[in-house]
């Protein structure tokens, strides 16, 4: 039974395809699909017909179960537009819109083929009108599941966007900067968490072993907020690093976070200062250096150069 | 058994480990410190760890321990050439050997000693690690 209603199906489809693709594009169009201007309607008219020959040729073969291979190819195409709307930065209903506005054409279509069958006499009428309303069924079904597997895709192509946004703000935010010889800073900007702070320990580590640098200034102006976590993985960093044989200074506590930690009883057994700035005068005096005026003279530059 | 080599150099006493610890050459170094420490009245012990991999908690007990009993003795430990693996680890352990004091490689180290041994006696200490956390940890 179902072999043959698909066949209707497919032979439907077969021959209302036009009328299908421009009433499906148009109702996308009225839907506000072309309105953000990240796609032109050339390439929406492309995947509507590639999607449409696909979906037929699937009805053909595979009649209307969605996980038959024959709608394989269709689930690609379906894939790939789900996934590039994704990157494109659609709403997951304009996504979701592509596949589920199909419907109505799809169900106009069959409607037409009672209509057709109407010309030919009661009999005929009763037994397209059965067919129509089986095959609607299967339309449905059909469409929702292709409709929630574009939707599957296009969560999926989204997760990756973030995880890798996720990845390259670790990456990102975790330079260490040599401020003079043998002294580091590492600026922190944003929350500090197990993982980050597991990378940021082992890159500041190890450019402490590469530069044998003697103190690293850890400046926290770009944290947000310091809780008796952050706290811990900061005392952890600077607890490292003084197993190495490194001093650590730590910088840009603002007001209330320091008032934060004294209240929650985290004490930094640390040297640490307001700003960079204090943290590189203690540290190029714990190195034995000052920083004096030079002489401002133009003549005089080049010999207070190399006098330094 | 193989001994982890002890040398004199002036009132210091230099320990190179260059074999992966095991748990008795541990326990059979600290014995060998503490002795050559009384026979030789060194003001500072230098251990260099920069070969070692590999620190379990028991080692890095044992890295405290030397510290804390040289102190008594009158010598001042320093530990250098920690590798950075090794030292996040000591850290998620818990182990932050707040007793020791630490230098990136022998050469500051020594350093640090000669500066120990010319401010006199020893017992003065410079820079942030303060003598109350030592002593919190000696016992």
């Amino acid at each position: 039974m179902a072999q043959n209603g698909s066949g209707g199906l497919a032979q439907t489809v077969a021959e209302h395809q036009d009328e299908i693709l421009s009433e499906w594009l148009a109702l996308q169009v009225s839907g506000g699909a072309l309105q953000s201007g990240r796609i032109k309607e050339a390439e929406l008219r492309t995947q509507c017909r590639t999607f449409l020959d696909l979906l037929r040729d699937g009805l053909e073969q595979g009649g209307t179960d969605p996980e038959a291979p024959a709608f394989g190819r269709a689930k690609e195409v379906l894939a790939e537009v789900s996934r590039s709307r994704g990157m494109q930065g659609f709403t997951p209903t304009e996504t979701a819109a592509f596949v589920f506005s199909l419907k109505r054409p799809m169900f106009n279509a069959l409607n037409r083929t009672i209509e057709a069958a109407a010309g030919e006499g009661g009999g005929a009428v009763r037994a397209a009108s059965a067919a129509t309303a089986r095959d609607t069924w299967d339309v449905t079904l059909l469409l929702d599941q292709l409709g929630l597997h574009a939707m599957e895709v296009f969560m999926k192509a989204r997760e990756d966007i973030i995880a890798r946004q996720g990845r390259e703000i670790s990456e990102l935010s975790t330079p260490v900067v040599k401020l003079w010889d043998g002294v580091l800073a590492l600026p922190l900007i944003g929350t500090l968490d197990s993982e980050r702070t597991q990378v940021v320990m082992e890159s500041l580590l190890q450019t402490i072993v590469d530069q044998s640098a003697e103190i690293a200034i850890i400046d926290i102006t770009g944290v947000p907020t310091v809780d008796t976590l952050t706290a811990q993985h900061l005392l952890k960093t600077v607890a490292a690093a003084r197993l190495m044989g490194a001093d650590c200074i730590v910088s840009g506590i603002r007001p209330q976070i320091a008032q934060t930690m004294v209240h929650l009883g985290v004490e930094l057994d640390v040297t640490s200062k307001a700003t960079l700035a204090d943290a590189f005068r203690v540290a190029l005096t714990r190195i034995g250096r000052a920083v004096v005026k030079a002489p401002r003279a133009e003549a005089a530059a080049p010999v207070a150069a190399r006098r330094r | 058994m193989d001994r982890i080599p002890i040398l004199k150099l002036g009132d210091a006493l230099l320990v190179t480990i260059q074999v992966d610890m095991h748990d008795r050459l541990a326990a059979a170094l600290e014995e060998d410190l503490t002795e050559r420490i009384a026979a030789t009245g060194a003001k500072g012990v230098l251990i260099d760890i920069s070969s070692l991999g590999i620190v379990d908690s028991f080692i890095g007990r044992m890295l405290d321990t030397v510290a804390a009993v040289s102190r008594m003795l009158g010598a001042d430990t320093v530990v250098v050439g920690m590798r950075p693996a090794v030292a996040i680890t000591l850290v998620e352990l818990g182990l932050e050997l707040k007793g020791v004091r630490t230098a990136l490689n022998v050469e500051r180290g020594m350093a640090l000693i000669g500066r120990w041994l010319e401010d006199g006696d020893g017992d003065e200490r410079d820079g942030p690690a303060a003598g109350d956390a030592n002593d919190g940890d000696g016992g």
